[in-house]
C-alpha cells in the first residue's frame, strides 16, 4: 500500500501546497486502493475515476499557475450517495432510482467542487438511509475493514469503511439518527453531525427533513473539522439552515485544552446494557478528561427513555411523505403490470419492486402514524416527546458545556445478525438519537479497542445546538491524549486488508 | 350522465333553506412560483418553466417566495382579515400524477389570515355579508390533459399528458364560514361574491384574476335543511365552475336537484361533482367525506412565516378602496342611475367602464357602447363581454370619432366588428378603410338632387311644416352613399333647399 493514502487530511494538503505531489497522483493512490480493496470492503456504488482525476488536474494546472486555491484544494473525497451529482448516478441505495444521474449537484457537492476537492465516487448506504448496517442496501451491504465478517454500521457504512480502509482520507455522511456516528463508532473513525441547519441539505436526499443533517466523516478530528469548515454556510435554497457562521472548526481542533470545562455523563446513557469493553473504553476516556483538567458532573435526561419510540414515529412519518415522489411518472424505475396499466397501478407496481423491505416497513408505519385517529397518540405524541428531550438537554447543558456518553452500546456485530430482529437493529442508535431530535451537534471519535470483542470502541461528545466548536476543542484534547498513550493512531490499529486485483 | 329530476325552484325554496359556502382559489400573479425561481407564466410551452424544486426532484428542497407571502396579507387585509403572526405551512399527502412530490405544500391550521368577512351586493340591490374563515396560501398542481376516452377525464384515457408549468404557482385560496339566509338570492350571492373577489385581488394587483383562465377558481358547496332544522345538511361540493354565470347556475341546479331527492327521502351524498356548462348540469364526482384522509403534517423542509407588525401595517396602508366604497364613488361620479349601474356591475364592465371614461368618454357614452352593441356582440358570439379584444381606450376613441362627426352610430357600429377582428384602433380603421361619414356639401347635394327626382313633392310637404317628409330623402341619401353620409348635415341641406 503506497503509504501516501495513509497519511491524515490536515498532513496531505501540506504535502499538496508545497507540490511535492500532485492531485493526480493522490487521486490516483486512492483510486489503486479501491481497486485493490474494494471487491471486499464494497464501499462504493459507483467509482468515477475520469470525473476524479479531471477535477484533479485541474488543481494541479491551477496551482502551477499560481491561482489562489482553498486549502483543501486537490484533496479527493467520496461522497455519500444521498447526495446529488451531476457526473454520477445517485442512488439512495435504492433500486428505485438506480441508474438515475440527477440534474443538478447538491449545495454541498457544488461546495466541494468549487474548493477543488475530486470527488472519488459515491458510497454505498442503507436504502434512503434507513438501516445501521448497509445491509439494507439493495446493492449489497459494505464491510467492516477491521472484520469482513462485520458490518461498518449505517447507513453510512460505505463512507466509515471507505475512509477506515484508506480509500478517501475524508468522505460526506447524513446522519439521521447516527448514521454518521454509529458507523464512525464501529470503524474506529472520526463522524460529526453537526448543529441541525450548519450544513445544506439542497440536494440530500431526505429521510427524515427535520433530522437530517450532512456532516463529515474522516480519519481523525482535526481532518473532519477541515471538511467541516468547507460544507457548511447558509444556503437560500434550504430555508431551514442557519443563517450565521458557527466560526472554525479547524481552530477548535487545535486548541487541544479541556482545562476548566464541565463534562456532563449522561446517566441513562451508560453503565447497564452497554457491552462492558464500551463501558471500560469510555471511563478511561473520562478519566483522561479529568486528568487533563476537565470537571466531570453526572446530568439526568429522564426522557430519554421514550427517544427511540418517538423518532420511530416522527422519522417514518416524514419518511412515508418524503418518499412519496418516488412514483416513476417524472425519474427512476417504472414498472408496468400486466393488464391495464392504470397510474395508480404502475404507480403501485413501481413502488412494490422499487422499494426494499425496510423501506416499506418505514412508511406503512409512518402512514399509520400519520393517519386521522393515529395523529394524536402517535405523531402528536412523539413532538411531545421531542420537545421534552429538548429540554432534558437545555436542562443538561445547564450543568455542562458538553455532554458525553458510548456513541453505542456494542461493537460491530456481524452480517446478517440482526437483519430478522428490527427492534434490536434500532437499538444501536440509542445514544444517537436524541441528538438528531434536539437538532443538537454530536460526535464519535474512537477510544481504543474494546478488549472482549478486539473491535473498536468509541465515545460520543455532545454540545449545544451551534456549540459545534466545543465538539472539535473536546474531541481533538481527547483525541491526542488517547494517541499520546497509545503512541499510534487508532487506524494503525487496523489489521491490514487483503489486496486483491 | 343519467339526468337528474330537479324540483322548481320557488318550490324548493318554499321548502328548504339554503346553505352554501364558496372556496375560492386565486392564482398569484408574481413573477417567480411559490417555492422556486421558475417564472410564473400562463401559456408558455409545456414544461419549459419547471426546476428540480418544482418537479419534485429527488435531494430538492422548497424556499418561500416572499412576493407570495406579501400577496396573501394584502388580500388578507382586504378581506377584514387578521394576519396570523407565525404560520406554519403543512403538507396534504395524496397520490396525484400532476402532483410531482405527492403531497402538496398548503396552510393547513395555521392560514396566514382568519376572521374576516366581505359585504357583497346582489343584483336585486340587496347586500349580505359574508363571513370569511381563512385565507391560506398552498401551490398549485400541474395540467393534466387526458387524451382519448370520450369525457376528457382520467377514466378512458388513453394516456394523460402532464404540465409543470402550473406546479408551484402560487395560490392563495378563501374559504367562507357556511352563508345562511340568502333564500332566492343564494346563486346570485354566490356569483357576487366571486365578483367581489376578483375585483378586490385586480385591485391589489396580486391576480390577473381571468376566471377563463383559471386564475380565480370557485368551488361552491351547498346544502340545504328544512326551515327551522339547525343541523346544516349533507354538502355538495361543485367543482369546475369557470365563470361567474356558470356559479350562479351551479348553484341554482344543485338547489333544485337536492330539493327533489330530499323530498323523495333520499339521502344527499357528500360528494365532489363537476359543472358540465354545455349541459347545464353537475354530475358526480369522486366520493368525498371527512375521513379522506390527506394526512396533514407541518412541512419540516420550511420555517413557519413570521410577518412582522410593521410589514403587515405597510401593506395595510397600500390598500385599495373597497368594492362596495368603489361602486359608490364610480356611480356618483358617473352620474348613473341605480338601474344604469346596476346593469354595469352585473355585467362585470366597471373597470372597462372606468378605462373608458378616463380615456376621456363621456360616461354614458362608455356605458352605451359597453353594455348595449358591445354586449349585443359578445352574446351573439356566446362570450362574456368583458373578454372581447377590445379596450377601453379604444371604446373612448370610437366615441370620440362620433363626437367630432367623423362617423356616425351606423359606421361606429360597421368600425366596431374591425377592431375586434384586429385591424387596428377604430380611428386606424377609419382611415384604412375609408369610413369617414361624408359631409362634403357639393357630394350630398347631389345626392340630395338625385333623391329629390324620385320625390319632388317632399320639398313643398317641408315648407308646410310636415318634416317627417324629409325622412324618405336623408334614408334614400344614406343608401344611395352607403351609410357613409352625414344625416345631420343631409337634414340641415333639405331644409335649406325647401326654404331657398
Amino acid at each position: 500500500m503506497s503509504e501516501l493514502i495513509r497519511k491524515n487530511a490536515s498532513e496531505l494538503v501540506e504535502l499538496l501546497k508545497s507540490r511535492e505531489i500532485s492531485s493526480v497522483e493522490l487521486t490516483q493512490a486512492h483510486l489503486d486502493r479501491t481497486a485493490a480493496v474494494d471487491g471486499d470492503v464494497h464501499s462504493y456504488l459507483h467509482v468515477g475515476p475520469e470525473a476524479a482525476l479531471a477535477a484533479a488536474a485541474e488543481v494541479d494546472r491551477r496551482r502551477a499557475a499560481g491561482e489562489a486555491l482553498h486549502a483543501l484544494a486537490g484533496l479527493p473525497i467520496a461522497v455519500k450517495d444521498n447526495l446529488t451529482t451531476t457526473d454520477a448516478p445517485t442512488t439512495s441505495g435504492s433500486k428505485i432510482l438506480e441508474g438515475w444521474v440527477p440534474q443538478y449537484d447538491a449545495t454541498v457537492v457544488k461546495k466541494l467542487r468549487a474548493a477543488g476537492m475530486p470527488i472519488l465516487g459515491k458510497t454505498n448506504l442503507d436504502e434512503f438511509a434507513m438501516g445501521s448496517s448497509t445491509e439494507f442496501s439493495a446493492f449489497g451491504p459494505s464491510r467492516n475493514p477491521w472484520d469482513l465478517e462485520r458490518i461498518p454500521g449505517g447507513s453510512g457504512g460505505g463512507s466509515s469503511s471507505v475512509v477506515a480502509s484508506f480509500q478517501a482520507p475524508l468522505a460526506i455522511g447524513s446522519d439521521t439518527g447516527g448514521s454518521i456516528r454509529y458507523p464512525a463508532f464501529v470503524t474506529g473513525t472520526v463522524g460529526t453531525k453537526p448543529t441541525y441547519g450548519a450544513v445544506s441539505r439542497y440536494g440530500l436526499i431526505a429521510l427524515a427533513s427535520s433530522l437530517d443533517q450532512i456532516g463529515p466523516v474522516a480519519r481523525n478530528v482535526l481532518d473532519a473539522a477541515l471538511l467541516q469548515d468547507v460544507i457548511a454556510g447558509h444556503d437560500p435554497h434550504d430555508s431551514t439552515s442557519l443563517p450565521e457562521s458557527l466560526g472554525s472548526m479547524a481552530d477548535a481542533a487545535k486548541k487541544l485544552d479541556v482545562k476548566g470545562l464541565r463534562v456532563g455523563v449522561i446517566k441513562q446513557l451508560s453503565g447497564e446494557g452497554f457491552q462492558p469493553g464500551v463501558s471500560a473504553r469510555f471511563n478511561e476516556s473520562l478519566e483522561l478528561l479529568k486528568n487533563a483538567g476537565a470537571e466531570i458532573v453526572e446530568v439526568d435526561c429522564p426522557s430519554f427513555e421514550y427517544a427511540i419510540a418517538a423518532y420511530y414515529l416522527i422519522l417514518p412519518a416524514e419518511a412515508s411523505s418524503n418518499l412519496a415522489k418516488f412514483d416513476s411518472v417524472r425519474f427512476g424505475l417504472r414498472v408496468t403490470p400486466e393488464g391495464t396499466p392504470t397510474i395508480e397501478r404502475v404507480m403501485a407496481a413501481t413502488r412494490e419492486a422499487g422499494f426494499g423491505p425496510e423501506v416499506k416497513r418505514r412508511i406503512i408505519l409512518g402512514t399509520y402514524a400519520l393517519s386521522s385517529g393515529s395523529y394524536d397518540a402517535f405523531y402528536g405524541s412523539a413532538q411531545k416527546v421531542r420537545t421534552l428531550i429538548q429540554r432534558d438537554f437545555d436542562a443538561a447543558f445547564a450543568k455542562a458545556d458538553v455532554l458525553v456518553s458510548p456513541t453505542a452500546p456494542n461493537t460491530a456485530f456481524k452480517l446478517g445478525e440482526k437483519l430478522d430482529d428490527p427492534l434490536a437493529m434500532y437499538l444501536n442508535d440509542i445514544a444517537t438519537i436524541p441528538a438528531n431530535l434536539a437538532g443538537i451537534p454530536g460526535m464519535s471519535i474512537p477510544n481504543g479497542v474494546a478488549e472482549d470483542t478486539n473491535l473498536p470502541s468509541g465515545i460520543q461528545i455532545l454540545a449545544p445546538a451551534r456549540g459545534d466548536a466545543r465538539l472539535y476543542q473536546v474531541g481533538a484534547a481527547l483525541e491526542h491524549m488517547h494517541e499520546e498513550i497509545w503512541g499510534k493512531r487508532m487506524i494503525d490499529f487496523a489489521p491490514e486488508l487483503e489486496v486483491r486485483g | 350522465m343519467a339526468k337528474d329530476e330537479l324540483m322548481n325552484y320557488e318550490k324548493a325554496l318554499e321548502q328548504f333553506e339554503v346553505v352554501i359556502g364558496l372556496e375560492v382559489h386565486v392564482e398569484l400573479n408574481t413573477n417567480t412560483k411559490m417555492f422556486c425561481g421558475c417564472r410564473n407564466e400562463f401559456g408558455d410551452e409545456p414544461n419549459t418553466n419547471v426546476c428540480p424544486i418544482c418537479i419534485g426532484l429527488p435531494g430538492s428542497l422548497p424556499a418561500v417566495n416572499k412576493r407570495a407571502i406579501e400577496s396573501s396579507i394584502s388580500i388578507g387585509l382586504a378581506l377584514g382579515c387578521q394576519i396570523a403572526p407565525t404560520g406554519r405551512f403543512s403538507r396534504k399527502n395524496y397520490f396525484y400524477p400532476d402532483l410531482a412530490k405527492n403531497f402538496q405544500t398548503s396552510q393547513y391550521d395555521e392560514p396566514i389570515a382568519f376572521e374576516g368577512s366581505l359585504e357583497v351586493e346582489v343584483p336585486s340591490g340587496n347586500t349580505f355579508t359574508v363571513a370569511i374563515e381563512r385565507a391560506h396560501m398552498e401551490e398549485d398542481a400541474g395540467k393534466l390533459t387526458h387524451v382519448g376516452g370520450s369525457t376528457g377525464r382520467i377514466q378512458g384515457a388513453e394516456y394523460s399528458l402532464v404540465d409543470y408549468n402550473r406546479a408551484g404557482v402560487p395560490l392563495v385560496e378563501i374559504v367562507t364560514k357556511p352563508v345562511y339566509g340568502a333564500g332566492a338570492e343564494a346563486p346570485e350571492l354566490a356569483a357576487a361574491y366571486v365578483r367581489s373577489i376578483r375585483e378586490i385581488v385586480k385591485a391589489l394587483g396580486v391576480s390577473d384574476a381571468k376566471m377563463e383562465r383559471g386564475n380565480v377558481r370557485c368551488d361552491a358547496n351547498v346544502s340545504l335543511r328544512p326551515h327551522g332544522q339547525e343541523k346544516l345538511g349533507t354538502r355538495t361540493e361543485t367543482k369546475n365552475v369557470n365563470s361567474l354565470r356558470s356559479i350562479e347556475r351551479a348553484v341554482r341546479y344543485e338547489i333544485q336537484r337536492q330539493a327533489a331527492l330530499l323530498a323523495k327521502g333520499t339521502a344527499i351524498i357528500q360528494e365532489t361533482r363537476h359543472w358540465h356548462e354545455d349541459k347545464g348540469a353537475t354530475s358526480s364526482g369522486r366520493p368525498k367525506s371527512d375521513a379522506d384522509d390527506y394526512r396533514y403534517f407541518p412541512e419540516p423542509d420550511l420555517v413557519p412565516v413570521q410577518p412582522s407588525k410593521e410589514w403587515i401595517e405597510e401593506l395595510r396602508a397600500k390598500l385599495p378602496e373597497q368594492p362596495a366604497a368603489r361602486r359608490k364613488r364610480v356611480q356618483a361620479e358617473w352620474g348613473f342611475a341605480d338601474l344604469e349601474f346596476r346593469d354595469v356591475v352585473n355585467a362585470d364592465l366597471l373597470d372597462q367602464i372606468e378605462e373608458t371614461v378616463s380615456a376621456g368618454a363621456k360616461p354614458q357614452d362608455a356605458r352605451k357602447w359597453w353594455t348595449g352593441e358591445l354586449a349585443r356582440i359578445a352574446n351573439s358570439q356566446d362570450q362574456n363581454v368583458t373578454e372581447l379584444p377590445i379596450s377601453g381606450a379604444q371604446v373612448a376613441e370610437l366615441a370620440a370619432l362620433i363626437e367630432a362627426g367623423k362617423i356616425n352610430d351606423r359606421l361606429a357600429r360597421e368600425v366596431l366588428t374591425y377592431v375586434l377582428a384586429g385591424e387596428g384602433s377604430p380611428a386606424e380603421v377609419v382611415t384604412a378603410r375609408g369610413l369617414e361619414v361624408v359631409s362634403d356639401d357639393g357630394a350630398l347635394i347631389a345626392a340630395i338632387d338625385a333623391a329629390l327626382a324620385g320625390q319632388p313633392d317632399v320639398l313643398d310637404a317641408i315648407r308646410e311644416g310636415r318634416m317627417q317628409a324629409a325622412g324618405a330623402v336623408i334614408g334614400a341619401v344614406m343608401k344611395a352613399m352607403k351609410g357613409s353620409a352625414d344625416a345631420g348635415r343631409v337634414r340641415e341641406l333639405l331644409i335649406e333647399k325647401a326654404n331657398s
